[in-house]
C-alpha cells in the first residue's frame, strides 16, 4: 500500500469516529434546540417573557434539592416503564400497553395492601410488589398469547387492553374498593406498613433505588446473557433467529412478561409511595410517556435513564413555568410536547438519511 | 475491427476516489471508443460502480479528469450527464413499481406542453418505436411491478434511450437475470452498438464478458490491472488478472468414498406457503463422504426442501431421519443437535444478522454453550477469540470481530456463514445456493471447502440452480421437478441432455430400461 493510501485510511478513520459521536448526539440536541425555539414563539404569542419562562422551567426542575427530589420522583416510574419497554422493543415487540399494565399492577398491589393491613411490613411490601409485577405481567402476556396463537397485532391488542385496565381501576375505585363512607373515587389510605420506606430523610423512596438497580439488570440481561442475545436476535430479524434455533414465540412471551412486570412494578410503587391509596386516575400517562422515554433513550438502559430524568424535568419544569410566569397550563403542556416531538422528529430524519 | 484512431467518446484519466477507510479508485484510466462494448471486470469491491458513478456525475472524483468526445467535463449531477447523452442502468433498479412502463420512462422528463403532460398516445408510440428498433420488447402501458426482473431491466434501458443516451453504462446487468434472460440480453447489446451507441458493461462473470465485449479493463482493489481486447484472453487469464493469482475454475476431486446413510427422506410431502403441495413424496438419501446435488430450475421445491430438513417447515407425511434420529417433527434447534448444519440459500433472510457483529454472527446457535457462556454469563473475550480464529481460518477479509456483518461483501459474508456452520462439527450439511452472487475467488474457496469436507466424511446435500455447480461438485445428482425427484444419476456418467430433459419434467428413458431391452 502506498503512503498516500495509508494516510487516506488513517484520516478516514478519525473522520468516521467523530462522525459516530456527532451521529449519536447531534440530532437530539438539534431537535431540542428547535423545540425550544418553537416553544419560545408560543410563549411570545401568549404575551409572556421567554427568558423568564424558561428560567422558571429550569429552576423548577433543578433549582434546589426540593425541585431535584420532585424530578427524581417523576423520573423513577418513567425509568421503570422505559426499561421494561426497552427489552420488548429490542425484540421488536411493540408493547404500547404500558398504561394498562401500570394500572393493573397498581390495582393488584392495592388490593393486597387494603386486605392485609396487619401483615408484618416486610411481608406485606414484598407481596404487594410481587402482586404488582405479576399483575402487569399477566396483563401483557395476554396480548402476547393472542399474537402467538392468532397473529393479533400486539400494537392493537395492548392499546385496547389499556382502556379495559383504566376503566377497571376507575370502577374499582368508585365501587368495591372505594373508601367506606367516602365520596371521592378513591380507596382508603394504605396503612403506613404498606408504603415503601423513605430514604436519606427525604421523599426519595426505596422504589427509586430499585429502578436504578434495574438499569444494571436490564443492561446485563441484554448484553451479558444468552437470553438477551436471543431476544436481540429476534428483534434484528426473526427469520434468522428461527433458523438459528430460537423460539420466536417464547421470546415474544418473555418480553411481554418482562416489560409488563416492570411496568406493573412501577404502578404499585407509584400508589404505594406518591398516592398512598388507589385512585381512579393514578398514572398521569406514565405508560405512554415511557414509550417516548424508551425511544429517546435509544433502547439502551443508560440512555433510558438519562431520557427519564430529562423527561421528568420537562414535566416538572413546565408546571412551574405555568405557576411562575403565568402561562396557561395547556400552553405549558403544548411546549413540553413540541420539544419532545422535535427531538424525535429530528432523530428520525437523521436516521432515515443515514440509510 | 474497431478503428482505434477514432477519438474516444469517453476518456477518464488518473481518477482517484477515497471513501473513509478505502481508496475505491486509485489513479484509474479508462477509455470508451465509439460503438464498442467495453467491459469493466473486477471482483466485488474493486471499484467498478464507483468509477461509473463518477463518470455519471453521481460522485465527485477527488483527483483526475474526464473528457467527453474530447472536451473536458465536470458533472455535478446525473442531470448534467444525461444532458450530454449518457445513461446508466444501476445495479439496483430505480423504478416506481405502481407506475406504468411509460410513466416510469417519462418520469423527470420535461413535458413539451407544460403544464400539461405530453399526450400519452404519442409517448406510447415513441416507446414502441424505440422498443422495436432495439428489440427491447415491453408493453408501455403495463404496470412496472407486474414485470419480471428481465423486463424491468429493459424498461431501464429504454428509459436511457428515450432520453437520447448515446453512451450506456450497465452496472452488473446480468447479476439479477436468469440464464435465459442473459442469453436474450446479449444480442440486444450488440444491436445497440450497431446503431452507434457505446456501452460500458460491468460484470464479474467471465463467460458472458468474453462473449459480449470488444475490450476489457480489469480492476483490482481500485487499480487498473490491465486493458485487453477480449479476443486476446481466455477465462483463466481474466480470472488471474482479477484475483491476482491463478484461480482454479473447476475443483479437482477424487471419487467419493461414501459410507453410512446420514440423511434420509422417505416419501416426504410438504405444502408451500400458499398451501399447495411443494414436495410430493420425496425420497432421497445422503451418505457420509458424498455430495448429493439437487439440480432443478428455481421454484421447483428447492427452498421447501431446504426448510423442511432444517426443521423450519411442517411435514405433512413421510419421514426424515438425520443420523438415525427421527427428525420429522423436530425444531431447528433439535436438528442442529442431531448433527445438521445449514448454509441457507437466502443469506440475508436466514443466514446472518446484518446489524450484529461478525463475532456475534459466528455463534448464533451456540451462544448459550461453553465457552461462549460461562455460568450463565456471556464471555465476550472467549467469543471474540474464537471468532478471530474462524476469521483467520476461513480468511474472511475485511472483517474484525466487531465489524457489523452488513458491511461484509457477499463472498466474505458467505465465508462467515460457512465458518459458523462447519465449526459446529456437523454430520450433515445442507449447502443451498452456496455461491449465489459470489465472485470467482469466493466461489473457488467455497467449492474447495465443500470438497474438503466431503473427503473428511461429511454428508453434503447441495441444492443449486446453477447446473455447472451441480456438475462440478456432486457425486450423485438428483433432478427435481415440481416437488418430485425425476431421477438420480451418478455424476460420473451423467448425460447433460438427460438432466436437462428431467429438469423440464420428462422422466428419463433411464438406463435400466435401455439395459434390459
Ligand atoms: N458511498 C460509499 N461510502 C463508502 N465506501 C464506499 C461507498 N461506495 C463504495 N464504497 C467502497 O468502495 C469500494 C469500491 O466499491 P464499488 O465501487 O461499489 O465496487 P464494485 O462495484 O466493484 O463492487 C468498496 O470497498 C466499497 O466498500
Ligand atoms: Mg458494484
Amino acid at each position: 500500500m502506498t503512503q498516500e493510501q495509508t494516510e487516506a485510511i488513517n484520516t478516514g478513520q478519525t473522520e468516521s469516529r467523530n462522525r459516530a459521536l456527532w451521529r449519536a448526539l447531534g440530532p437530539p440536541v438539534i431537535g431540542a434546540v428547535i423545540g425550544f425555539v418553537i416553544g419560545a414563539l408560543l410563549i411570545l404569542m401568549a404575551g409572556a417573557n421567554v427568558q423568564e419562562a424558561y428560567t422558571a422551567m429550569l429552576r423548577g426542575a433543578f433549582g434546589g434539592s426540593r425541585q431535584i427530589t420532585e424530578t427524581v420522583l417523576k423520573a423513577a416510574p418513567l425509568l421503570l416503564v422505559g426499561l421494561g419497554l426497552t427489552v420488548a422493543f429490542r425484540a421488536r415487540v411493540w408493547n404500547i400497553g404500558g398504561e394498562g399494565q401500570f394500572f393493573v399492577g397498581a390495582l393488584i398491589g392495592a388490593v393486597i395492601a387494603l386486605n392485609f393491613p396487619d401483615w408484618p411490613r416486610p411481608l406485606l411490601l414484598s407481596i404487594m410488589l410481587l402482586g404488582g409485577v405479576v399483575g402487569g405481567m399477566l396483563w401483557a402476556m395476554l396480548a402476547g398469547v393472542m399474537k402467538i396463537k392468532w397473529g393479533v397485532s400486539e400494537i392493537i391488542s395492548t392499546l385496547m387492553f389499556n382502556y379495559i385496565a383504566i376503566l377497571l381501576v376507575q370502577y374499582m375505585a368508585r365501587g368495591p374498593l372505594q373508601e367506606p363512607g367516602g365520596y371521592l373515587p378513591q380507596s382508603a389510605q394504605f396503612v403506613p406498613e404498606a408504603r415503601l420506606p423513605l430514604l436519606f430523610d427525604s421523599r426519595i423512596h426505596a422504589g427509586v433505588i430499585l429502578a436504578v438497580i434495574l438499569v444494571a439488570v436490564v443492561y446485563g440481561l441484554l448484553w451479558a446473557t444468552p437470553l438477551g442475545f436471543r431476544l436481540r436476535m429476534v428483534g434484528s430479524r426473526s427469520s434468522v433467529a428461527r433458523y438459528a434455533g430460537v423460539s420466536v414465540e417464547k421470546s415474544i412471551l418473555f418480553v411481554m412478561a418482562f416489560s409488563g412486570g416492570l411496568i406493573g412494578l412501577a404502578g404499585i410503587i407509584e400508589v404505594s409511595t406518591q398516592l398512598t391509596r388507589l385512585k381512579g386516575d393514578i398514572s398521569g400517562g406514565f405508560g405512554f410517556a415511557g414509550i417516548l422515554v424508551a425511544l429517546l433513550g435509544r433502547m439502551h438502559p443508560l440512555g433510558v435513564a438519562i431520557a427519564s430524568i430529562l423527561f421528568a424535568a420537562l414535566i416538572i419544569g413546565s408546571e412551574s413555568m405555568h405557576v411562575v410566569s403565568g402561562l396557561p397550563n395547556s400552553l405549558a403542556d403544548a411546549i413540553q410536547a413540541v420539544i419532545v416531538l422535535s427531538v424525535l422528529a429530528v432523530d428520525a430524519l437523521a436516521r432515515r438519511r443515514q440509510k | 475491427m474497431l478503428t482505434k484512431t477514432n477519438e474516444p467518446v469517453v476518456q477518464m484519466r488518473g481518477i482517484v476516489k477515497r471513501f473513509p477507510g478505502v481508496v475505491a479508485n486509485a489513479r484509474v484510466d479508462f477509455d470508451l471508443q465509439p460503438g464498442e462494448i467495453h467491459t469493466i471486470l473486477g471482483e466485488n469491491g474493486a471499484g467498478k460502480t464507483t468509477l461509473m458513478k463518477i463518470l455519471y456525475g453521481l460522485h465527485a472524483a477527488d483527483e483526475g479528469e474526464i473528457r467527453l468526445r474530447g472536451k473536458p467535463v465536470s458533472f455535478t449531477s446525473a442531470r448534467d450527464a444525461i444532458a450530454q447523452g449518457m445513461g446508466m442502468v444501476h445495479q439496483h433498479f430505480m423504478l416506481v413499481n405502481p407506475f406504468s412502463v411509460a410513466d416510469n420512462i417519462i418520469l423527470g422528463q420535461p413535458s413539451s406542453r407544460k403544464p400539461l403532460m405530453d399526450d400519452p398516445k404519442l409517448i406510447h408510440q415513441r416507446i414502441r418505436t424505440l422498443s422495436e428498433q432495439y428489440g427491447l420488447i415491453v408493453d408501455p402501458e403495463v404496470e412496472v411491478g407486474k414485470l419480471s426482473v428481465g423486463q424491468q431491466q429493459r424498461v431501464e434501458i429504454l428509459k436511457t434511450l428515450y432520453r437520447g443516451a448515446e453512451i450506456l453504462i450497465l452496472d452488473e446487468p446480468t447479476a439479477v437475470l436468469t440464464p435465459q434472460e442473459v442469453a436474450d440480453l446479449l444480442p440486444i447489446l450488440h444491436r445497440l452498438t450497431e446503431e452507434g451507441k457505446s456501452i460500458v458493461f460491468i460484470s464479474h462473470k467471465l463467460d458472458e464478458v468474453l462473449k459480449v465485449s470488444e475490450r476489457i479493463t480489469v480492476l483490482r482493489d481500485g487499480e487498473v490491472v490491465g486493458v485487453t481486447p477480449a479476443s486476446d484472453v481466455n477465462k483463466a487469464d481474466l480470472a488471474r488478472m482479477m484475483v491476482g493469482r491463478d484461480v482454479i475454475l473447476k475443483v479437482a476431486k477424487e471419487p467419493a468414498q461414501p459410507k453410512e446413510a446420514r440423511l434420509q427422506l422417505t416419501d416426504v410431502w410438504v405444502d408451500s406457503d400458499r398451501g399447495l403441495p411443494a414436495l410430493r413424496g420425496l425420497n432421497i438419501e445422503v451418505r457420509a463422504g458424498e455430495i448429493l446435488g439437487i439440480a432443478g430450475v428455481a421454484g421447483n421445491g428447492q427452498s421447501e426442501l431446504e426448510e423442511t430438513i432444517a426443521g423450519l417447515r411442517k411435514v405433512k407425511s413421510g419421514q426424515i431421519t438425520i443420523c438415525d434420529h427421527d427428525t420429522t417433527r423436530s425444531t431447528p434447534r433439535d436438528v442442529g443437535r442431531f448433527g445438521l448444519a445449514h448454509v441457507p440459500s437466502d443469506r440475508y433472510k436466514m443466514g446472518l444478522l446484518p446489524d450484529f457483529s461478525v463475532a456475534e454472527n459466528m455463534f448464533l446457535q451456540r451462544i448459550g454453550e461453553s465457552p461462549f457462556t460461562q455460568r450463565g454469563v456471556l464471555d465476550w473475550k472467549a467469543i471474540h477469540q474464537q471468532a478471530q480464529g474462524l476469521i483467520n481460518a476461513f480468511n474472511v477479509r475485511g472483517a474484525t470481530v466487531n465489524t457489523p456483518a452488513a458491511s461484509l461483501s457477499g463472498g466474505n459474508a458467505q465465508k462467515m456463514i460457512l465458518a459458523r456452520e462447519l465449526d459446529r462439527k456437523p454430520q450433515v450439511l445442507i449447502a443451498a445456493q452456496p455461491t449465489r452472487g459470489l465472485d470467482v475467488s469466493a466461489i473457488e474457496y467455497v467449492h474447495s471447502q465443500l470438497v474438503e469436507q466431503r473427503d473428511a466424511g461429511l454428508a453434503i446435500l447441495l441444492i443449486s440452480t446453477e447446473l455447472d455447480e451441480i456438475l462440478a461438485l456432486s457425486d450423485r445428482i438428483a433432478v427435481m421437478y415440481e416437488g418430485e425427484i425425476m431421477g438420480i444419476v451418478d455424476a460420473a456418467d451423467a448425460d447433460i441432455d438427460d438432466i436437462g430433459l428431467m429438469m423440464t419434467g420428462s422422466k428419463p428413458t433411464n438406463g435400466q430400461t435401455r439395459g434390459t431391452l
